[in-house]
C-alpha cells in the first residue's frame, strides 16, 4: 500500500492577462480515483500539468510526499504516470524502443514479465516491434498507458484517458484504473460520464474555481 | 547515466531522421564553395583566412545546433521528456549530443578548409588545437542553452542567430585572434591570456546554463 500524498494550496494560474483559475485547493491523501471535470477551456489540463510539476503555478504551494518524506521536484517524474492527448511518443522508434529508451533515461529497470503483461493487456504485443509512425491513434493511446505504467508510478494522471479508443480499449482502461487505484492515487480529467463514473469524488473546475460535486 | 541514455536516444533518432546532419553537411559544403568562388584567384591574407574559418563555423552551428530542442518542440515530445527526466538530465544529454555534433562538424570544416585554402597554414598547431577544443566546447554550451530558449518561439530560425550573436561574439573574437596567432607561430606563453579567456568563457557558460535551464525548461 503506497502512502503518496498530494497537496495543492491556493493554486492560481495566469497566462499573460488571462486568469485560468484562482486560489484552488486540491488534496489527495488516500489511494483512490479522483475526477476533475469542467467545460472546454476551463483549465483542466493546465491544472493537471501544475499538480504534476510540469509547469509552475503563478501563485500557490504544491507538495508531493511519499511515506512522509517530501519529494524533491528533481525526483518527482519517477513517481508520476501521465496519459494525455498531448503526450507524444517518438514516431521514428518502435513501441519497444520507445519504452526501453524511456526506462533507461528514467534510470529504472523493469521485469520482462511486466513488460510482456502490459503489451498483452493493451493488445499491442504482436505490433510491439513496429514503428510508432505506423500506429493508429487508438494504438498510440494504448502505448501511452504502457509508457505511464511501466515504471510502477505512485500517482497516475489520466487526461481524457479514453479518447481515440474503441470499446475494448475503454474496457482495458477502466480495468487498469480500478486495479491501479487499489495501491495508488489515480486522477482523471475528463468530461465523459463513463470516465467520471469511476471516481469517488469529482471536482468541477468552473468560474476560475474548483467546486466539489 | 540517464543523461547518457538521453544522448543515445538522440543519436539513434538522428541516425534515423538525419534531422541535423543533413542540414549541417549541406551548409558546410555551400558556405565553403561560396567563399571559394568569391575569392577566385585572389590571394587572401592569413588573418582573413583565419577569420573566414570561424565565420563558416559560426553559421554552420547556427544551421544545425538548435535542432537539439527545436526538434523536440516541433514533434511535440517536449512534455514527454519533462515526464521522464529532471531538467539537469535533459540539459546534460542535449549538451553531450551537441558537443559530439560540434566536434564532428568542425573537424570536417577544418579538414576541408586546410585542403582548399592555401593561405590557411598553422605554424603553431598545438596552440590552434587548444583554441579549437576550448572554442568548440564554448560553442556547444552556448548554442544548447540558446536553443532551449528559442525552441518555444514562433520565429525560431531568425531568433537563433540573432540571440547567439552577442553571446558568441566574445568567444569568436578570441578564437579569431588565437587562430591568427597560431598562423603567425606565436608561442603558448604569449597566448596565455586568450586561452584563459576561452577557459573562463566555458566555465561561466556551463555554470549559467545549469542555473538557468530549470526556469527555461519549466515555463
Amino acid at each position: 500500500m503506497s502512502k503518496f500524498e498530494l497537496n495543492a494550496e491556493k493554486i492560481t494560474k495566469v497566462f499573460g492577462r488571462r486568469l485560468i483559475f484562482k486560489d484552488v485547493d486540491f488534496a489527495c491523501k488516500e489511494n483512490g480515483i479522483y475526477g476533475i471535470s469542467g467545460p472546454n477551456g476551463s483549465g483542466k489540463s493546465t491544472f493537471l500539468k501544475i499538480i504534476t510539476g510540469i509547469i509552475s503555478p503563478t501563485k500557490g504551494k504544491l507538495t508531493h510526499s511519499f511515506e512522509g518524506k517530501i519529494i524533491e521536484a528533481e525526483q518527482l517524474h519517477n513517481f508520476v504516470g501521465y496519459v494525455a492527448p498531448y503526450v507524444i511518443l517518438y514516431d521514428e522508434f518502435s513501441a519497444v524502443e520507445n519504452i526501453h529508451f524511456f526506462s533507461k533515461i528514467r534510470g529504472i529497470t523493469f521485469t520482462q514479465e511486466k513488460f510482456d503483461f502490459l503489451f498483452q493487456h493493451f493488445g499491442l504485443f504482436d505490433r510491439k516491434d513496429d514503428l510508432v509512425k505506423g500506429y493508429s491513434s487508438g494504438m498510440k493511446q494504448r502505448l501511452k498507458f504502457i509508457f505511464a505504467l511501466i515504471h510502477s508510478p505512485k500517482i497516475l494522471f489520466f487526461d481524457e484517458p479514453t479518447s481515440n479508443l474503441d470499446n475494448s480499449g475503454k474496457e482495458k482502461v477502466y480495468q487498469t484504473v480500478k486495479e491501479e487505484s487499489r495501491d495508488n492515487i489515480v486522477i482523471i480529467a475528463s468530461n465523459e460520464d463513463s470516465d467520471l463514473a469511476l471516481c469517488s469524488s469529482v471536482l468541477e473546475l468552473q468560474n476560475f474555481k474548483i467546486e466539489k460535486r | 547515466m540517464s543523461a547518457y541514455a538521453l544522448f543515445k536516444k538522440d543519436l539513434a533518432s538522428e541516425i534515423r531522421t538525419r534531422y541535423a546532419v543533413n542540414s549541417l553537411i549541406m551548409f558546410i559544403v555551400v558556405t565553403i564553395s561560396v567563399i571559394l568562388f568569391s575569392i577566385g584567384n585572389e590571394k587572401i591574407s592569413d588573418f582573413l583566412s583565419g577569420g573566414l574559418f570561424w565565420v563558416v563555423i559560426f553559421f554552420s552551428a547556427m544551421s544545425g545546433l538548435s535542432r537539439a530542442f527545436v526538434s523536440e518542440e516541433e514533434r511535440g515530445t517536449t512534455l514527454t521528456l519533462q515526464l521522464i527526466a529532471s531538467p539537469t538530465t535533459i540539459f546534460s544529454g542535449k549538451l553531450f549530443f551537441n558537443l559530439i555534433l560540434v566536434f564532428a562538424m568542425n573537424i570536417i570544416i577544418a579538414l576541408l578548409y586546410s585542403a582548399l585554402f592555401n593561405s590557411f597554414v598553422l605554424k603553431n598547431f598545438h596552440l590552434f588545437l587548444y583554441a579549437f577544443i576550448l572554442g568548440n566546447i564554448g560553442i556547444a554550451i552556448a548554442s544548447t542553452l540558446i536553443a532551449s530558449i528559442i525552441a518555444k518561439a514562433s520565429s525560431k530560425g531568425t531568433l537563433y542567430p540573432v540571440l547567439s550573436f552577442p553571446i558568441l561574439l566574445p568567444l569568436m573574437l578570441t578564437l579569431i585572434d588565437l587562430t591568427k596567432q597560431a598562423m603567425d607561430g606565436t608561442t603558448f606563453q604569449s597566448s596565455y591570456v586568450e586561452l584563459a579567456i576561452l577557459g573562463c568563457y566555458d566555465v561561466v557558460m556551463i555554470a549559467a546554463s545549469f542555473m538557468l535551464f530549470d526556469f527555461i525548461w519549466k515555463d
